[in-house]
């Protein structure tokens, strides 16, 4: 799972009103090479909260000295998009779980995939 | 459990079914592989993305990613939600760009609002109309469904399933469901004069009323129908109206090519050499 998949996700468990940043817990992370596509990441930083980004970044120990608040002008700013896009795409949690910070529900992580099923009185 | 075997939804629920011996074929069947490329094509021409910007996608009922190795083609990023393992599994070994989620998408799509640029869905809408447990509503699973779909998604994003319908009491289940939950739009279908090539895809809008596209090879279905007489200038020849035309005709072969042309076939251009008389021979 990748950090901008963590930073949308929450969680939908029934009669949760803030489900959101889930807490991850990890076991294992691995570092995956991407391709840098420094519009599409310009683009999606308006989108993101980010200090559940920092927050999972620090918590994972990638960093990357990212502040903690987006610089200005950082759509011209190739070196600060570069550590954002290796924040968001290239860190990925393979084994571990998240957390509803509101319930403490766990979801677990396994081969890169949270497991976001609900049992049935969940729902 | 029903009558017809032949539709997938009703031999196992989607996670039962999708195990991994069917998972496999979606790795490895050409024909599976070419026709899912196909539809996500399709379905991503009507999500009318804007040009040249990468956008963030959800692929609902991704499966092993076939329909988001044509996003990644296209230079777009996707997160895919499957409820089937298996089929994640062999979406793992493909090595697939985007993320995966295992989940249920009768729960809801567990993601904040605003999130998305666009949703895709290659055939899996239709699992959502059975009920396989107990508890499960079908109306009200399809409410959840939309209902966190659309707030999951951008003001004046698209979202694009593909579906095959049983009856057009699904239909009208699905679409009513949709309405429900804030969606405008309707069905496209493409070749409707074909039983083999036709396809329904449900065109949905977030906050925005668009202009619903034209299905392909639709421009003389028999669903828009003028409400005046229309006269032209040209008259019907004489042959033509006894019914009929001979076999092997200059107008049979014609008729027969533009029959073939709606129901979507590949069929060569008209030329001035097309079912041209041939001298005799002996």
């Amino acid at each position: 799972m990748k950090l901008l998949t963590h930073n949308m996700l929450t969680s939908h468990v029934k009669g949760v009103i803030n489900g959101y940043p889930l807490l991850i817990k990890a076991t294992e992370v691995k570092v995956n090479e991407v391709e840098f596509n420094p519009q599409f990441v310009s683009r999606m930083i308006p989108k993101l909260e980010w200090s559940a980004l920092i927050q999972a970044a620090e918590g994972l120990g990638h960093l990357q000295d990212l502040p903690g608040t987006p610089i200005e002008n950082y759509e011209n700013d190739a070196e600060f998009l570069r550590k954002v896009h290796r924040v968001l795409l290239e860190v990925e949690v393979i084994e571990g779980s998240l957390q509803c910070p509101e319930s403490g529900r766990e979801f677990p992580i396994s081969k890169g995939v949270p497991n976001m099923l609900l049992n049935e009185d969940e729902s | 459990m029903s009558s017809s075997c032949r539709r997938p939804e009703h031999k196992a629920p989607p996670e039962v079914f999708y195990n991994e011996e069917e998972a496999k074929k979606y790795s490895q069947n050409s024909r599976i592989i070419e026709i899912q490329t196909q539809m996500s094509e399709r379905a991503v021409e009507l999500l009318n993305l804007p040009e040249d910007k990468p956008c963030y996608l959800l692929d609902v009922g991704c499966g092993s990613g076939l329909s988001g190795d044509y996003l990644s083609e296209e230079g777009h990023y996707w997160v895919g939600l499957d409820i089937s393992t298996a089929m994640l599994d062999v979406a793992m070994d493909r090595e697939v760009e985007g993320d995966l989620v295992l989940g249920d998408m009768g729960q809801g799509v567990p993601f904040r609002s605003g999130t998305f640029d666009g949703c895709i869905s290659i055939s899996a809408l239709q699992w959502l109309c059975n009920a396989d447990k107990k508890s499960h509503i079908p109306p009200k699973r399809l409410y959840t469904f939309f209902s966190s779909l659309y707030s999951s998604l951008q003001r004046g994003a698209r979202a694009v399933f593909q579906i095959y319908p049983e009856d057009s009491k699904q239909l009208e289940l699905i679409t009513s469901q949709a309405m429900k939950a804030g969606f405008t739009g309707g069905m496209v279908v493409d070749y409707p004069n074909s039983t083999k090539a036709k396809k329904f895809f449900l065109c949905l809008f977030a906050g925005e009323s668009g202009v619903l596209p034209k299905g392909l090879g639709s421009e003389t279905s028999s669903r828009n129908v003028p409400n005046q007489v229309q006269f032209t200038g040209q008259r019907s020849r004489f042959k033509n109206m006894k019914g009929k035309s001979v076999k092997k005709s200059k107008d049979w072969i014609m008729e027969k090519k533009e029959r073939r042309r709606r129901q979507g076939k590949d069929v060569r251009a008209d030329t001035k050499y097309t079912g041209r008389h041939r001298k005799p021979r002996f």
